[in-house]
Order: structure tokens, then C-alpha cells, then sequence
């Protein structure tokens, strides 16, 4: 087991670097001089020359990268450009919307998919399954944003039970905060709870389909007990996978539901970093969202062989 | 004759309309969509706009069917950037397997998807500035490692059968057994896969469009639509709910066309209905 961690943990570190790298070299060296392309083609040289020292970025590009990576190792994401204080700051604040975003997502998938996926199982081939299955469709060819719309419209225009849009904050209590997040984390939660409900269903059809649960059956346990102590627990493994897969999805999906409801999260920071040619900002945001998808599968793979006794002796 | 199933019926129907539509609107559609009319703006559905107007003046039937053309070119142009780099990188993978070659396009497969393809399209905006071209990217980029991956994973399996050790017996080298014999038993899988992924594409490009990261106007498409329509949804929720059905119909239809391949061309579902 501490091998497998260890060797993961090496992985890990090993796509985190090749991941910046890419990122540097996008970001850093294709433009050729990211100060004159952070300024304009009508600034002088002598601003390009200032901003390349107050930013850093003058000399060699390996020298550069390094420190970029020394710094974010740090808590040091550089200074951005338009909003002249820290990105650590800025991203820090913006997180504290995105983030809760997309694990209320994350949470809201988990308690519909569950529920339904499991129900579909045991119901299979009857009408309610069918039911089921067709509404699944329906909710992955759904665009999560245009979903959004749709409830603002039904919600807050037409009933009025939410604000279409804006972000209290969390100082006026986190239910508030939970009110403003709420339409935007059904509207992501509804696609991807629609993939993980038909995964859970094939999962939970394909155990109960397996002998030890005949076994299960024959020596008298209700329905009920065999399905959650027996068959459950092992159609939960392929769902865990995909459930750490999908939150890096969710976490893409925030960027762009924040711009229907105009939440001040992270996809507004890094399209005004985009629009004002802030490439400081791209680059740390860009690598945080990176880092958030490489952690996430990590603990995946970890908490798998946490899990199941099976994959630790490989 | 098989026995069509219903879902294969339904998604290819769907998935046809869709293309026939953007193939009329290249020749002919009920308005042009260049030309700004001021006074006919926010005009309801009507006589001569059957599904009216929008802001500019421009016939919603007509930018829908020109929006069609945008969806399907990016979505296909991504598709087959996966399918001509994606395939290649898995055959070899699967060929030297357990190899460092193989270890190298499987790591770098993980890194990829740790990029989706927003975050491709913003880091690529970011320098490039925003265009379709770049929407097309960042989605093709993102399929590589999926065709990769799909087409490794089959075609492992298919260098244990025996006549790929009768090919190999009969002096076939790697590079003709994986074109003469693997590749042309993963067509089917591939076809399938190209599916899924087209209509994913056709998400994605209606995504990146509508946050401004894919299409620039005046080129009419769905994502852009839907960010236009934003401001006038509660006088004219017409505007967003349209291209919306919009997409929900084409990637349904190719959702079920997908589901429906899948099921029909594996022989061994085919046998148990």
C-alpha cells in the first residue's frame, strides 16, 4: 500500500511539472515577449522594458520557469498586470465561489444520480426504467449553460423564488451563499448526474448479476439487504472513478455557468484576464484548474485502493 | 433483413435532418443573414419570419439553419483531428505494449485529459486570440487522447488473437498487421466512438461560442446566439430558448444514433434481443 502511494505520489509530481511546463511554454514563450504582447503594439519600448522588471519577465526563460514554479511552490502566483496586487490574492478570492460551485455540484450529481441509477437497476426493463433512461439522454444532451437559462427562467423570472443571478457572499451566512449558488449547481449537477445515473444503473445490473449475490439471495436476506450490503458496495467502484473524472468537469462547467448568473468566480477572472491580455492571471488560474484535476484523480486512485484489497497487491 | 432498432432509427433521422439543413442553407435560406435590419428587430414569429427576429433584424430561422453549418464543420474538423492522431499513437501503443513508447503516449494521454478542452481553449485565446479555428483546436486536441485510448485498448486485445500470430508466421511487419489487420476491426468501435465524440464537439463548440472563446460574430452559431439572447431573456426568452432545442435535438439525435451503432454492430448484444 505505501508503495503504490509512493509511486503514485511520483506521478503525480511528474504530470504536475509537465503540466506547468506546457503551461510555460503556451503562455510564456510562444507569444516571443509577453510584456510588448501584454501591452500592445503601440507601446514604447521603454514601458515594455519597465513592465518585463517590475513582472519579471526578463531574463532567460529557463531561469523564469523556474521561478514560477519555485514561487507557486511558495504561495507566490506573480502580480497581475491589470489588477496590480497579487494573483494569489485574486484567485484566492475568486475560489471562494467557484470552488463551493462546483463541489455543491459535485454533492447535488451524487444524491440524484444514486437514487436513480439504483432505482432504474432494480426496475430494469419496466416502464419506469425506460422512463428513466430516456430523461438521462435528454439531461446529457442538455447544454449545462443554456440549462441555466432555462431556470432562471422558470425560476427567477417566472416564480421568483431566486435571484437570477449575482452572489451575496458568504458574510451574510452560508445559507444565503448556498441561495445565490443553487440555480447555477442544478443546472451543472443535471448533465453529469444523468452520465453517472446510467453508469450506476449498468454497474448495479451487472453485480447483481453475479453469484455471490444468488448466494445472497438463497440464504433468505430480504431483497433489501442484499442490495444495499452486498450488491451496492461493489457497483460503487466503477462509480467512484467517474465521479472523480467528473469533477474536473464541473469545475470546467462553473467557468462558463458563472457568466450566466454573473457570479464573480474564477471563469469571470480569467476571461477579463483573457479580454485585457493579463497573462499572469491566464497562466496561475490555468495551472490551479490543472492542479485541481490532477489532484482530484490522485485522491481517486488512492481512495480506489483504499477501497478495494484487490488493486493493492498489483 | 435485421431488425432496425427504434433508437437507431430515431438518432439517425435526427442526426440526418440536422446536416440536410446546413446543406440547404448554403444554397438557399428564408432570409439572409448578412443583412441588418433595424426596423424589423425582436419581430414575433410571423408570416414572413416564421420564428421571428432578433435584435439586428435577422430571421431566427435562417441564422438556426446557417448555426447548423458552424456546429457540425467545428465538430467534424475536431473529430477527425482525434481520429488521424489519436488512432496512429493507440495502434502504436498497443503494438509496443509495455514498452517505453507505450508508457510515454499513455502518460501523455493522462496529461491531456488533465486539460479539458475549455481550459485548451482558453490558454490557446489567451495568445491567439479567439476564432473558430482555435474553438477547433482546443476540441481536437482534447480528442486525441480519447481515439487513443479507445483504439489502444481494442486493439491489445486483438494482437492476442491467432491469426495476427499467423500474420506475424507470414513475415507481416507491426506497421501491416495493425493497418491490414487490426485497424479494420476497429471500425465499428471507432465509428461509434466518432459519434459520441462528434456530438460532444458540437457541445463544446456551443460552449467555448458562448463565453466569446470560439466563433466571433458576424459567423451566426448557436453558442452565440444563446450569449446574445442573454440580455433579452426576460422580454424575449424566444431568442434563448431556440437555439437551445437547437442543440439539445442534434446532440440527442446523435446520442441515441451512437447507443443505437453500439449496440447494433456488437454482435453479441445483437444476439441476446
Amino acid at each position: 500500500m505505501t508503495r503504490l502511494i509512493l509511486t503514485k505520489c511520483l506521478s503525480l509530481i511528474v504530470s504536475l511539472l509537465a503540466a506547468s511546463l506546457i503551461i510555460f511554454f503556451v503562455v510564456e514563450i510562444i507569444p516571443g515577449d509577453p510584456a510588448a504582447f501584454m501591452l500592445g503594439l503601440n507601446a514604447s519600448p521603454e514601458t515594455i522594458t519597465a513592465l518585463q522588471q517590475q513582472l519579471g519577465l526578463n531574463g532567460d526563460p529557463l531561469t523564469r520557469y523556474f521561478e514560477w514554479v519555485l514561487g507557486m511552490l511558495r504561495g507566490d502566483f506573480g502580480t497581475s498586470y491589470t489588477y496590480r496586487v497579487p494573483v494569489a490574492e485574486l484567485v484566492l478570492d475568486r475560489l471562494e465561489v467557484s470552488l463551493p460551485l462546483a463541489l455543491y455540484a459535485l454533492v447535488l450529481t451524487a444524491l440524484i444520480a444514486f437514487p436513480v441509477g439504483m432505482l432504474a437497476a432494480v426496475w430494469r426493463g419496466r416502464v419506469a426504467d425506460y422512463g428513466i433512461m430516456g430523461l438521462t439522454q435528454l439531461g446529457i444532451a442538455v447544454p449545462n449553460f443554456w440549462f441555466a437559462m432555462i431556470l432562471v427562467l422558470i425560476f427567477a423570472v417566472g416564480l421568483g423564488w431566486f435571484s437570477a443571478g449575482g452572489f451575496t457572499g458568504w458574510d451574510q451566512g452560508i445559507l444565503s451563499g448556498l441561495k445565490s449558488l443553487t440555480l447555477p449547481a442544478i443546472a451543472l449537477a443535471v448533465t453529469q448526474a444523468s452520465i453517472l445515473a446510467r453508469i450506476m444503473r449498468s454497474s448495479l445490473i451487472e453485480t447483481l448479476g453475479q453469484d455471490y449475490i444468488r448466494t445472497a439471495r438463497a440464504k433468505g436476506l430480504s431483497e433489501r439487504t442484499t442490495l444495499i450490503r452486498h450488491a451496492l458496495r461493489n457497483a460503487l467502484i466503477p462509480v467512484m472513478t467517474i465521479i472523480g473524472l467528473q469533477f474536473s468537469f464541473l469545475l470546467a462547467g462553473a467557468i462558463i455557468i458563472e457568466n450566466v448568473f454573473f457570479l464573480p468566480g474564477l471563469g469571470r477572472l480569467i476571461f477579463q484576464g483573457i479580454t485585457q491580455r493579463d497573462l499572469i492571471v491566464v497562466e496561475s488560474v490555468v495551472m490551479i484548474l490543472v492542479f485541481a484535476v490532477i489532484l482530484v484523480n490522485f485522491l481517486v486512485d488512492v481512495a480506489y485502493a483504499a477501497i478495494d484489497p484487490r488493486l493493492r497487491t498489483r | 433483413m435485421k431488425h432496425l432498432p427504434i433508437q437507431l432509427l430515431v438518432g439517425a433521422a435526427l442526426s440526418i435532418a440536422f446536416p440536410v439543413a446546413a446543406a440547404i442553407s448554403f444554397l438557399w435560406t428564408p432570409h439572409p443573414v448578412e443583412v441588418l435590419d433595424i426596423s424589423a428587430r425582436l419581430l414575433s414569429p410571423g408570416k414572413s419570419h416564421i420564428l421571428g427576429t432578433d435584435h439586428f433584424g435577422r430571421d431566427l430561422l435562417s441564422m438556426l439553419m446557417v448555426g447548423t453549418q458552424t456546429s457540425i464543420g467545428v465538430a467534424i474538423v475536431a473529430v477527425g483531428i482525434g481520429l488521424l492522431v489519436g488512432t496512429p499513437f493507440g495502434l502504436a501503443a498497443a503494438w509496443g505494449h509495455h514498452s517505453a513508447f507505450d508508457e510515454v503516449i499513455m502518460r501523455g494521454n493522462d496529461l491531456v485529459f488533465a486539460f479539458p478542452s475549455l481550459v485548451i481553449a482558453i490558454l490557446i485565446t489567451a495568445v491567439f486570440g479567439p476564432s473558430a479555428f482555435n474553438a477547433i483546436l482546443a476540441i481536437g486536441i482534447f480528442n486525441i487522447p480519447v481515439f487513443a485510448r479507445v483504439t489502444r485498448g481494442a486493439a491489445l486485445s486483438l494482437w492476442q488473437q491467432d491469426y495476427i500470430l499467423a500474420a506475424r508466421v507470414a513475415g507481416k511487419g507491426p506497421v501491416r498487421i495493425s493497418l491490414e489487420h487490426i485497424l479494420p476491426n476497429l471500425v465499428n468501435l471507432l465509428l461509434v466512438q466518432a459519434t459520441i465524440q462528434f456530438s460532444l464537439g458540437i457541445l463544446a463548440e456551443a460552449g467555448l461560442s458562448y463565453v466569446g472563446l470560439g466563433v466571433q460574430p458576424p459567423t451566426p452559431s448557436w453558442g452565440r446566439m444563446l450569449a446574445d439572447a442573454q440580455t433579452l431573456i426576460y422580454t424575449h426568452p424566444r431568442l434563448a430558448i431556440l437555439p437551445g432545442l437547437a442543440i439539445v435535438t442534434m446532440v440527442l439525435g446523435l446520442n441515441l444514433l451512437g447507443d443505437g451503432l453500439r449496440d447494433f454492430l456488437d454482435p453479441r448484444i445483437r444476439h441476446r434481443r
